[in-house]
């Protein structure tokens, strides 16, 4: 594995001298999305037009209607119900799996960079390893084992993001190691801990949320994928992934069961990279390059 | 008495700006075939921004006004095109910049690049341009050219670097050769060779050369005439033994005065101009010095004239030093 | 040099041997028996302990993985628990569907990442750079197996130009072939695409910042010639690296995609076997995938050292 940085990690931005940027385009429209996927998924705890499980065989693949705002399935189902619904699941299978990629992540990275040398290196080379796994093919494996659940897909996507924490946390964690005022404290004799806590993690806590947002966008595709492929969520949770995949064999006669989940889980995706892509100009000046 | 030799560089007015901030302003300069003429100021004071933009290489936003006319080319190079500008670099007129260690591209072998400025300009065959290079190579006074034409740059030292990127420079006998700081990020040891290869390598060609530097030391030894930069403004002009021995500008006095480390004022410190200098686009309206001038008067909010024959000696300034030290 | 590649070659095996003790180790943590999964709800314990034995799964753990190492080494994996097959053809045969399938999309990948990223570069800033970059945000956010779905929409059912799976070996009919290949290479390269341009991108504009781009420009190169001759070298060093670290991802893309273009390749036969808990062949073909990963990423290593001069003798 190539441990050649493209172009080395963004620059760890002292927390104390963030300027006020001029808020850019990407964070905007980022926030704007992923705020739209987040509302849609509470306002379904709340209501939905139907309830999305609502069999209705006499309405089949209508179109789009008043009534059924993005047409019903061939179960007679309302989409735009489904739709609703789904959004809890992306957003759910997300939080959990990006969750669990950070709390482990977050601080094997810390560790790595501040731990002994032979920790470090440890560290890295698994991370490595773990990364020649890709999400999918992990969570395949835990379907393979385990059984498809939404369990398990949240569990292998997060174990196989864990590295991508690991490594940004240890990068800009050895940046601030060698600020100043970290090499005064520990000249002042505070303990790595204290210095771990007071130092380190507010300047890196740019930097991971910037790779929260990156990796959700990826948390999404992943689940979008199980499910298309029956690995994911069960039949009883509506998922986008899997009303793509229902709608395959449909295509003929109603495209818009592919086109409308697709739609949603683009702007899912497009909607945390673009936040990721803001947050990430944000906190790294570009006068500030690292070299 | 010489005859007089007609201008190679004639720049007339010059200015750069950026958005609404002027960085260099009004400068006129001309240069004879053959002259060795030193552009001295401190960093910000715009010389390097005004090589960049005789040349045409601005960076992105920077916008270049005024005439700058070369022996040779029958257009104006401020607001040519990138072609017209092409066929001009490299060949009529030649740049060496400062950082030798980012200077050459370093996935082609160091050869390679210097035959690349013959045969871009000459309708040499690339065996011809090789061997050419290898003689170039060996004109800055590099050790066995021919092996080191098939180096990469990273096998190079900086002072081998900016020796080829001299031998580029000069491949294709320009007629004038820009220099901005050759030798200042190389060691001490280093830089008096790398100099003696700018001069002879521009005497061999009967060249002229723009010398640009901050270190009054090297403009005494390597130049004829010397022009001072401040705040984007050429402050002071002529001859080295006259601007050096007798400055008329408060700010060149000041300048030499802070280099002489020898001197010392009345309470055993060395001497320094008062101040710092402000940053772009932050210089005073009028006389851009006269927020550190000791001279400074009410009169000084507007801009100094120039004083003096032609631009190539004189100063401006309202209350300049008498004449003699 | 040859250091370097020793100790990356070490590190290879290193990860190669990790990988097979823990996709080994994982199917081996299954909570029940293989041979009576095999067997079925009402295998009686005679036939479930003979078809054990068959298998070697009552050797001690260790054994097994021994031996099953030296088959995957030697070229036989072994038989199917569930189907008897051998294992080893099937890989073979699924190889080299899905190696198509990569290639083509690799190649329309590239096709579409290095102009159109090298011009969203050249452009930054500009309203065409703009448009482009915006472009490629939603090619990422695209999936590929929706990609494919829609491309099969489009293509396949609404204008019928292209058949909207499939597969037909390029020796029997190499039109079909080619028809078959077409959109699901698309799917997985455009949105490949996508995500190559944006590395293109960065890489350019970080090149055509540098000094020597300038020196260049100084010697009278015009900024496209001199971004073509001087520039592009360099910036296909990081791009290279990430087109190696893509592949991972690709071949998962392509695991799905198979499904959606009913491509009979690795993905295929993975999500089959996974259905119908076939261990060991998961093991295999999840083994081959992760060996396949680790190689090429060895691979675009030392390609690394051949285009970047500085580390031949750094």
């Amino acid at each position: 594995m190539v441990d050649r940085p493209l172009r080395g990690p963004a620059t760890v931005v002292d927390h104390r001298d963030v300027a006020r940027r001029r808020v850019n385009p990407s964070l905007v429209a980022g926030t704007l999305l992923v705020a739209l996927v987040v509302a849609v998924a509470l306002v379904s705890f709340v209501w939905t037009p139907y309830a999305p499980s609502r069999v209705d065989p006499s309405s089949r693949l209508l179109d789009l209607s008043a009534e059924h705002l993005l047409g019903t399935d061939k179960f007679g189902r309302d989409v735009a119900s489904q739709i609703m619904v789904g959004a809890r699941t992306t957003i759910f299978v997300g939080v959990i799996a990006v969750g669990v990629a950070a709390v482990f992540g977050v601080p094997l990275g810390v560790l790595a960079a501040m731990g002994p040398r032979w920790l470090g290196q440890l560290v890295m080379r698994t991370s490595d390893l773990v990364l020649a796994f890709p999400a999918l093919l992990l969570a395949i494996m835990f379907g393979a084992v385990y059984g498809a659940s939404t369990l398990t897909a949240m569990i292998a996507i997060g174990i196989a993001t864990i590295p991508s924490f690991a490594r940004i946390t240890r990068a800009a964690t050895l940046q601030v190691l060698s600020r100043e005022y970290v090499l005064a404290a520990r000249v002042a004799g505070r303990r790595r801990l204290a210095i771990a806590l007071r130092h380190v993690l507010p300047n890196v806590s740019s930097l991971v949320i910037v790779q929260v947002s990156v990796s959700f966008a990826i948390a999404v595709l992943a689940e979008a994928a199980l499910s298309f492929l029956g690995l994911g969520t069960p039949l009883t949770t509506p998922s986008w992934g899997r009303m793509l995949q229902e709608s395959q064999e449909l295509l003929s006669v109603a495209p818009r069961l592919a086109v409308v989940p697709g739609i949603a889980i683009a702007i899912a995706v497009l909607g945390f990279n673009l936040l990721g892509d803001g947050l990430r100009d944000r906190y790294d000046p570009k006068l500030e390059r690292a070299s | 008495m010489t005859t007089p030799v007609s201008a190679v560089l004639t720049v007339d007015g010059l200015t750069v700006h950026v958005g609404s901030t002027t960085l260099v302003d009004d400068v006129d300069l001309q240069i004879r075939g053959g002259e060795r003429v030193g552009l001295i100021g401190e960093s910000g004071s715009g010389k390097t921004l005004t090589a960049l933009g005789i040349l045409g290489l601005l960076p992105e936003g920077l916008v270049a006004n005024g005439r700058v006319h070369l022996a040779g080319v029958d257009h104006d190079l401020v607001g040519a095109s990138e072609r017209q500008l092409a066929q001009v670099r490299g060949r009529h007129l030649a740049m060496v910049f400062q950082e030798p260690m980012t200077a050459l591209n370093p996935s082609m072998r160091v050869g390679a690049q210097v035959a690349e400025a013959l045969t871009i300009h000459g309708n040499q065959t690339e065996r011809a341009a090789r061997r050419a290079a290898v003689e170039l190579l060996g004109q800055v006074r590099l050790p066995d050219p021919a092996a080191l034409a098939r180096a990469y740059p990273h096998q190079l030292s900086g002072g081998q670097r900016q020796r080829v990127v001299l031998a580029i420079a000069l491949a294709n006998d320009p007629a004038l050769l820009i220099c901005d700081e050759p030798s200042t990020a190389l060691d001490v040891t280093v830089q008096a060779q790398v100099l003696d290869l700018v001069v002879a390598g521009v005497e061999a060609r009967a060249a002229a050369l723009l010398f640009i530097t901050h270190d009054l030391a090297v403009v005494a030894t390597v130049c004829e005439r010397v022009l001072v930069m401040y705040g984007g403004r050429v402050v002071e002009a002529g001859t080295v033994h006259d601007v050096l021995t007798a400055p008329r500008h408060p700010y060149t006095r000041g300048l030499l005065a802070a280099s002489d480390l020898d001197r010392t004022d009345e309470r055993g410190r060395l001497v320094t101009i008062a101040g710092s200098v402000p940053p772009a686009g932050r210089f005073p309206a009028g006389c851009v010095f006269r927020n550190r001038c000791p001279r400074a008067t009410v009169g000084c909010e507007e801009v100094p004239p120039w004083t003096g024959p032609d631009r190539d000696a004189g100063f401006a300034c309202f209350h300049p030093h008498g004449p003699g030290a | 040099m040859l250091l370097r590649v020793l100790v990356r070659a070490g590190v290879l095996l290193a990860s190669l041997a990790v990988s097979s003790v823990v996709v080994f180790g994982f199917l081996a943590a299954l909570p029940g028996d293989p041979a009576r999964v095999a067997l079925g709800v009402n295998a009686t314990e005679e036939s479930v302990a003979t078809l054990r034995t068959e298998f070697g799964l009552d050797r001690p753990l260790r054994t097994q993985y021994v031996d099953w190492v030296g088959g995957m080494l030697t070229g036989d994996p072994g038989r199917s628990y569930v189907s008897k097959a051998e294992i080893g053809p099937q890989l073979a045969d699924r190889m080299q569907v899905t190696l198509w399938l990569v290639a083509a999309a690799t190649v329309i990948a590239v096709l579409i990442a290095l102009p159109a990223g090298t011009l969203m570069a050249v452009r930054h800033g500009k309203l065409s750079g703009l448009v482009l970059a915006g472009l490629s945000q939603l090619g990422v956010a695209v999936p590929a197996f929706l990609a494919g779905i829609l491309l099969i929409t489009l293509f396949a059912v609404r204008l019928r130009w292209l058949p909207s799976g499939g597969w037909t070996p390029p020796v029997e009919d190499p039109v079909m072939f080619l028809r078959q290949l077409t959109l699901p290479a698309l799917a997985l390269g455009l949105v490949q695409g996508a995500v190559l341009t944006r590395y293109v991108r960065s890489a350019v504009i970080d090149v055509l910042r540098e000094d020597y781009l300038r020196t260049a420009r100084a010697k009278g190169l015009t900024p496209e010639r001199a971004l073509w001759r001087h520039g592009l070298r360099n910036a296909m060093v990081p791009v290279v690296t990430v087109l190696g670290l893509q592949l991972a991802t690709l071949l998962i893309g392509a695991v799905v995609v198979e499904r959606v273009f009913v491509v009979p390749g690795m993905g295929k036969l993975l999500l089959d076997a996974v259905a119908n808990r076939d261990l060991l062949l998961v093991q295999a073909v999840v083994m081959v995938l992760v060996v396949a990963v680790l190689v090429v990423n060895f691979v675009v290593d030392l390609l690394y050292t051949v285009l970047d001069p500085r580390l031949r003798h750094g």
